[in-house]
């Protein structure tokens, strides 16, 4: 341990801690923007500047690291000039936009001012006027309000190894960049989002589509039906003031109704759906010797990656769409039938964790039902703006369950939520139907969790089936090179984009840190732990649709809506 | 009267670069022969002991440097040697490397031995190609006469970023990277290039060691100022009659170097002031042109050594135009990874284009004193630490020369 002194505090810290760590051992808030609690440290702001006795030099506090008997000062009239003429520097650089920046009130930047009482800014305001960039369906961005902190490019090449942002140029003139300083949709973007958890800024963010949405539910022609993607509810209560996981379902579902939507159904509903048709798939692979290990496809940032880093082993993807492009056919067939609605009224709209979602959900194959099958993806973050606008009391409002053919679901789906939920999910039912017996406990502990990588060996009645499960894409790499060089010992793979699974997603909640990611798990387990059902193929409503509708899975019915192909991406730049 | 004393140009124009031979019969290699039949930890101490301190601009005692990569454990450790000589106004390394190049690749396999290196660098300047052959010629002669016992140099070229000069940002370019300094601790010799045990050290540097072993520790440490002992090169541009170079011991005085060496001012103009050190070197007056030119000597009047630029000013100079061009040149020159030099050194710019143009006010210069002094303890490496002071000194001392310009 060593021992020091900040703000006059003593404190004792095991060896290597950094002076900012120490200070939160004390209770000593020292200010930081480049900082982040998952990634190296940068040391490039400044903002954290603080006194070390003894030293002419200002010491970062993110990187300097504690020394015995080192008497350090976080609040000198030094240290507190030095930190205004920075913020001071920053801010003048940067478009005095606050009240119509996306980050509004989400803001690292506009914290730091706010507590530094930045008033009177010396210097002249001088914004670059630099092009913002427009041009993927799920990301944007605006180049004048980088800080510069580079947090997003970390998440981009460190964290998902796509490496579509850079730095370019030099000096006040230095940009983060999309490769070769191209438009975004010309790199390697796979539009995951998790640049947008990292800027601590409006830098980056999702492309915002609320208005569409009000239109529709405006137009008296049109029928407004949702679906909420299993990891939405873990994190919805945070942008409306709750605690995660505290916003109960059916809440969630009335404040829906309340905003306009006409009916409320629940990708749960297909994602029980994708583990019977997936399952099935894994299960005639292994029988007829088609090509393993096989991968899931329910991410659509993962789908992207594959697509442009591994085009060679596309025929190793499940043909399965994902849960959101499995509802959107079905919505517009099945369940119009059984409502009784004309599906060209029908205007269909995803709830989603997912910046990814909005590309997919454009696809020009997404069409299988004759027409657009999604028609508008929201975010999570979106979906809290828009409660937010409506004023809603979400602790007094009555809860409304979901509506009828496609809303009922098992904790199987619900766990879709996390990384290695779709692994899960897969074995409850693999499981029944390959041994023909009851699984006694339906827990997989091992497929749970935020590490990068887990692996798992299933014994099904003597068959021994090998797992892998991979959350952040530099941790798919390694699986996928592994599966290119021959050597890879598993016959079926779920990867999904984002650390964490989709409850970290793109178009979660600003998420900073992974100790939120984790929270977000935990409550999705718990609300596994409460469903009656929790093995997909017993969720009686995809019974009803096997039984009237799709009659079986992999079937005819099933190929023309449920499955889709997979093209490589010949991206301009890698 | 100072006199000029050779060391690290004690070859100049005494051997034919190119030809080894020549060298070893100046005595060449012969130091690296009695450094490598030394007790490696007794070589270090010499070195410490005779109080050699960085000649690059840090004033960093080079065998106590020297002793951290030696005690760290690591399967490999580097030797580079920082020839990216960019400050303005300075070409000392270039007259050692042009001139005596096995000199330094001497100095630089000593250290090799000393900390336990097999693979050396010498970051070149971008702007030296026609050094590029010179260097692997000498490399070559000396591989061949097996002089290096083992130990291989590689000559980089550098693409002419300033902040390259910068130790870590010049070992971010050797990796392949963005030419950007890290933040310290680690320092190299911990954790250096390819996060392993290095010592970055200057030309001239290098080039004192094979003298200081063939002499001993006591000898150099008798030379000069005894904080930083031994001499040191300097190179005069600018309103001075001998624009040429010098090597003297560092007890001499600034006004030795302008008025005896450098000759006085052309034209029988009064003497306005000099820049020491390059770029970001403090301009001095006439009032303290007595202070020696050593490292602690020069803090002390708040200016630095750095490189050994000497750059006069005659009277009919106008100082605030001068260093508005240097302001220039640091927002051009700055990496941009830290806020406040990248910010800063625009802001100061523009600052002074306002003075300097007649549209300023007591208000801007306030400022800009505010943001240096800020720069000068909070960026991340010594270019932004560096950038304000000829800001900061020039209105320190020229005050007046900038009240004419104001509003």
């Amino acid at each position: 341990m060593v021992n020091l002194t900040i703000d006059g505090i003593k404190v004792s810290v095991p060896e290597g801690s950094t002076i900012l760590q120490a200070a939160k051992e004390v209770g000593i808030k020292i200010p930081t923007l480049c900082h982040h609690p998952d990634q190296a440290v940068k040391a490039n702001c400044r903002v954290c500047v603080c006194e070390v006795e003894g030293n002419r030099l200002l010491a970062a506090a993110c990187a300097q690291p504690v020394m015995e008997g080192m008497v350090v000062k976080t609040r000198t009239p030094k240290v507190i000039e030095a930190r205004k003429t920075i913020l001071e520097l920053i801010l003048s650089h940067h478009p005095q936009d606050c009240l119509n920046c996306i980050r509004n009130g989400n803001c690292e930047l506009q914290d730091l001012a706010n507590e530094y009482f930045i008033r009177d800014n010396p210097f002249t305001l001088k914004v670059r006027g630099l092009k913002k960039d427009y041009s993927t369906p799920s990301l944007f961005r605006d180049p004048d309000k980088c800080v510069l902190c580079r947090r997003c490019i970390e998440a981009c090449t460190v964290v998902q190894s796509v490496n579509a942002l850079g730095l370019e140029n030099r000096g006040v003139l230095s940009m983060v960049v999309p490769t070769m300083g191209g438009d975004l949709m010309d790199s390697a973007c796979v539009m995951c989002g998790q640049c947008i958890h990292a800027c601590p800024v409006g830098a980056i963010g999702e492309v915002e589509e609320i208005d569409k949405l009000l239109a529709a539910i405006a137009d008296p022609d049109k029928v407004v039906v949702t679906q909420i993607a299993p990891a939405v509810r873990v994190a919805i209560g945070e942008e409306v003031g709750m605690k995660t996981g505290d916003m109960p379902m059916d809440v969630f579902v009335a404040g829906l109704r309340q905003v306009g939507f006409d009916y409320v159904l629940h990708t749960n509903f297909t994602a029980d759906l994708t583990i019977l048709e997936e399952g099935n798939e894994l299960l005639q692979r292994l029988k007829e010797g088609g090509t393993l290990p096989m991968f899931t496809s329910c991410s659509p940032g993962w789908i992207n990656f594959c697509e442009t880093f591994y085009p060679d082993l596309l025929d190793n993807l499940s043909t399965c769409k994902s849960p959101q492009q499995m509802f959107g056919p079905l919505v517009k067939t099945y369940w119009a039938d059984k409502m009784g609605i004309d599906p060209a009224k029908i205007y269909s709209v995803s709830i989603m964790p997912c910046t990814a979602k909005k590309f997919e959900a454009a696809r020009p194959e997404m069409n299988a039902s004759g027409y657009r099958d999604v028609d508008l993806v929201l975010t999570t973050r979106e979906i809290g703006r828009l409660f937010r606008m409506s004023g809603l009391d979400f602790d007094k409002l009555a809860g409304t369950n979901f509506d009828s053919w496609m809303g009922a679901y098992t904790g199987a789906a619900v766990i879709f939520g996390a990384s290695g939920g779709v692994m899960e999910a897969a074995l409850r039912t693999v499981y029944e139907v390959v041994t023909g017996k009851t699984l006694e406990d339906v827990n997989f502990e091992v497929t749970r969790g935020i590490t990068g990588i887990k692996e798992a060996e299933v014994d099904l009645d003597g068959t021994l089936v090998k797992v892998a499960i991979a959350n952040g894409l530099s941790n798919a790499r390694k699986l996928m090179d592994q599966v290119r060089a021959g050597e890879s010992p598993y016959h079926f793979i779920e990867i999904m984009a984002c650390p964490g699974g989709c409850i970290g997603g793109g178009g979660q909640p600003i998420t900073k840190a992974n100790a939120k990611r984790v929270e977000r798990i935990d409550s999705i387990y718990v609300e596994d732990e409460k469903c009656a059902i929790r093995k997909s193929h017993e969720n009686p409503e995809v019974k009803t649709l096997y039984d009237e509708f799709l009659h079986e899975p992999l079937g005819h019915k099933s190929h023309e809506l449920l499955h889709t192909h997979y093209q490589a991406k010949n991206k301009k730049y890698l | 009267m100072a006199e000029e004393m050779r060391i690290v140009l004690r070859n100049y124009g005494k051997i034919d670069p190119l030809k080894i031979d020549d060298y070893i019969a100046q005595g060449g290699y012969k130091s690296l022969e009695k450094a490598s039949s030394m007790d490696k930890e007794a070589l270090i101490e010499e070195v410490k002991k005779s109080n050699l301190r960085g000649r690059g601009g840090a004033g960093f005692n080079c065998g106590q440097k020297w002793s951290f990569a030696y005690r760290a454990n690591a399967d490999e450790k580097y030797v580079v040697c920082n020839a990216d000589e960019g400050e303005p106004g300075t070409y000392k390394d270039r007259l050692i490397m042009e001139n005596d190049p096995h000199t330094l690749i001497e100095g630089m396999a000593i250290c090799a031995y000393a900390i336990g290196a097999a693979k050396g660098f010498i970051y070149l300047r971008g702007e030296y190609p026609q050094l590029i052959d010179i260097l692997n010629t000498a490399i070559g002669q000396a591989k061949e006469k097996a002089v290096l016992k083992g130990f291989d140099i590689e000559v980089r070229s550098g693409a002419g970023a300033y902040v390259c000069g910068e130790e870590t940002a010049l070992i971010e370019s050797i990796e392949g990277k963005r030419g950007e300094p890290r933040f310290k601790p680690p320092y190299p010799p911990s954790e250096g290039l390819w996060m392993k045990p290095t010592i970055v050290n200057n030309v001239e540097t290098f080039a004192s060691i094979p003298v200081i072993i063939e002499k001993g520790a006591e000898w150099y440490a008798g030379i000069g100022v005894p904080s930083y002992p031994g001499t040191k090169v300097f190179t005069l541009t600018g309103d001075v009659n001998n624009k040429t170079f010098f090597e003297v011991p560092t007890n001499t005085t600034i006004r030795e170097i302008v008025y005896q060496f450098g000759g006085g001012i052309p034209g029988g103009k009064k003497f306005k002031a000099v820049q020491i050190g390059g770029t970001s070197g403090a301009f001095i007056p006439d009032s303290l042109l007595n202070t020696p030119v050593a490292f602690d000597n020069m803090s002390a009047i708040g200016a630095t050594l750095g490189s050994g630029a000497v750059f006069v000013l005659d009277e009919t100079r106008d100082i605030v135009d001068v260093t508005t061009r240097i302001a220039k040149f640091f927002e051009h020159e700055s990496c941009g990874k830290c806020a406040p030099c990248r910010e800063g050194t625009a802001r100061m710019h523009e600052l002074m284009e306002l003075v300097n143009s007649g549209q300023g006010s007591l208000k801007d210069i306030e400022l800009m004193q505010k943001l240096g002094n800020v720069m000068s303890i909070a960026c991340l490496c010594g270019l932004g630490q560096a950038a304000p002071a000829p800001i900061l000194t020039t209105i320190k001392h020229f005050g007046t020369d900038y009240n004419a310009k104001l509003m």
